[in-house]
């Protein structure tokens, strides 16, 4: 009961977060794209870090997603972290701090990564 | 076990050849390499095992046979270009970026972002030597970057957050000497000419490039093209410009301006003074100048990474400009610069271009292609 109640919050917390919801499939795959080689050229494709920051559920935690989603959009004066308003929504860099801070980012299907094969 | 006997396989259908045409593609997502011959523009072998190959690169033997590959993950492999097995392989950090290999030969170099620094292996057994950790002035480990192999011996390297060139003296791999330097504000790639008589370290804190003449005694770094771009504001940088793989030519270096669109020409004979520059159709990424220094090639920040210009450095012109592909992340020139290899991630192809007539040649399959280097860069500085 307890647990299915923590559920049923954690439901509604990640709703209410979610303000966006799912971008339809094939913006949320260009999205998935931009974050593993765009946001990868500095943070890593896999978001181990690199020159930037690591962008791992564990490395973003306990920070607050609005500002993590203005960080995406304005950049970071003072730093190499240009800011993505051009590229994305609000609602989209949303998306992806949610995705990013619940450990679930997007990935690139491998049937996409070989369609050239 | 199935692997090996498959493996062997291969080895054995690889005919006696010599190495001088061959080089390496990465594939990034798949954390595999091809391995390529340029004679007939093919795909001999393919080596798996080569764990995250995000940022990857390579440096190679000075026989040509085999090639260092430097993982994200900071796994270093050696793998023999003629049987297409790893020979030797060590994770010797978290988060690495490349490497080096000395003058003669007898030593590679790591430089890892986590944990900082660098580290020297015996060459042929990827033994650990010397473990170098990027402690700068401020007391930090800092991540290194722009690591180059130089004449005597020694390698140069940049340390981002404290802003720091480091030469260091590895003639006795296991002591390694080092002198600091100061260089600018966060140092995020360097090069180191031809020759192995400068190095140059870009920086993203400030406008202007921090310059050491090696052979001077004793080394000092001082600024050049201070102020670049000052008339207008510079852009915001969505991928930071690469230094290695320099276009030196007709006497000048031709480099990216950061958060520019255009190549800034240095005069290398006159101070490196700005000697002019070119405006590109996007923020310079790569800008490699062909063997022979008459074209300077240049690929671009996203979201200009589909176009690929061509400069003639008689007239300081862009005479061509194409649209390859998506996601053009790096290019190579055969040895002798009569053709152009260049990797088309988004596709999943590599390009092969003829540099006189710009006519595609040959298309290559590759999965998620990054970088590519040929077997020439075995007998080069700072590559």
């Amino acid at each position: 009961m307890l647990v299915r109640g923590i559920a049923a919050l954690a439901a509604c917390v990640v709703g209410a977060v979610a303000v966006a919801g799912e971008p339809p499939p094939a913006r949320a795959l260009q999205l998935a794209h931009l974050l593993r080689d765009d946001c990868g050229a500095c943070h890593g494709m896999t978001l181990q870090g690199g020159l930037g920051p690591p962008l791992t559920a564990a490395a973003l935690a306990g920070k607050p997603a609005e500002g993590l989603a203005a960080t995406v959009l304005h950049g970071r004066p003072g730093t190499a972290m240009p800011p993505w308003q051009p590229f994305m929504t609000q609602d989209e860099a949303a998306w992806l701090i949610e995705r990013l801070q619940a450990g679930t980012p997007p990935t690139i299907p491998p049937a996409n990564a070989l369609s050239g094969r | 076990m199935l692997g090996a006997g498959v493996l062997a396989a291969c080895a054995a259908a690889m005919p006696q050849r010599g190495t001088g045409d061959l080089g390496v593609i990465i594939e990034r997502a798949a954390g595999r390499i091809q391995v390529v011959e340029t004679t007939g523009m093919t795909r001999l072998a393919t080596v798996d095992g080569l764990g995250d190959l995000s940022h990857a690169s390579v440096v190679f033997s000075r026989d040509g046979r085999y090639a260092y590959v430097f993982g994200r993950d900071g796994g270093l492999s050696r793998v023999d270009l003629l049987t297409a097995r790893i020979t030797h392989r060590v994770m010797q950090a978290g988060n690495s970026i490349g490497g080096a290999i000395l003058q003669d030969g007898s030593v590679v170099a790591a430089q890892n972002y986590a944990p900082g620094g660098i580290r020297l292996f015996d060459a042929a057994t990827l033994e650990p030597l010397a473990d170098i950790p990027a402690i700068g002035a401020d007391g930090k480990r800092s991540k290194v970057v722009g690591l180059v192999d130089l004449p005597g011996k020694r390698l140069a390297a940049s340390l981002f957050e404290s802003g720091e060139i480091w030469i260091i003296d590895a003639a006795d791999p296991r002591h390694p000497k080092i002198d600091k330097l100061r260089a600018g504000k966060q140092p995020y790639d360097a090069l180191a000419t031809p020759d192995g008589r400068w190095y140059l370290a870009g920086l993203f804190g400030e406008d202007g490039l921090a310059l050491v003449d090696l052979w001077a005694d004793p080394p000092v770094a001082r600024k050049v093209l201070s102020g670049y771009g000052k008339s207008e504001a510079a852009l915001p940088v969505y991928k930071m410009p690469h230094l290695r793989g320099w276009a030196m030519a007709q006497g000048m270096a031709w480099l990216p301006a950061i958060g520019h669109h255009e190549v800034l020409i240095a005069d290398t004979a006159n101070g490196w003074k700005q000697a002019g520059s070119v405006p590109t159709a996007g923020q310079p990424v790569f800008v490699m100048a062909r063997p022979d220094g008459r074209q300077v090639w240049v690929n671009f920040a996203y979201p200009d990474n589909g176009t690929v210009q061509v400069i003639d450095t008689a007239t300081r012109k862009v005479v061509r400009t194409m649209q390859p592909c998506k996601g053009v992340l790096h290019m190579e020139f055969t040895p002798k610069g009569e053709a152009l290899w260049l990797s088309c991630r988004d596709d999943n192809r590599v390009e092969v271009y003829d540099t006189a007539t710009f006519d595609r040649l040959a298309t290559l399959p590759a999965d998620n292609p990054s970088g590519i280097f040929f077997t020439v860069r075995a007998q080069r500085f700072g590559m």
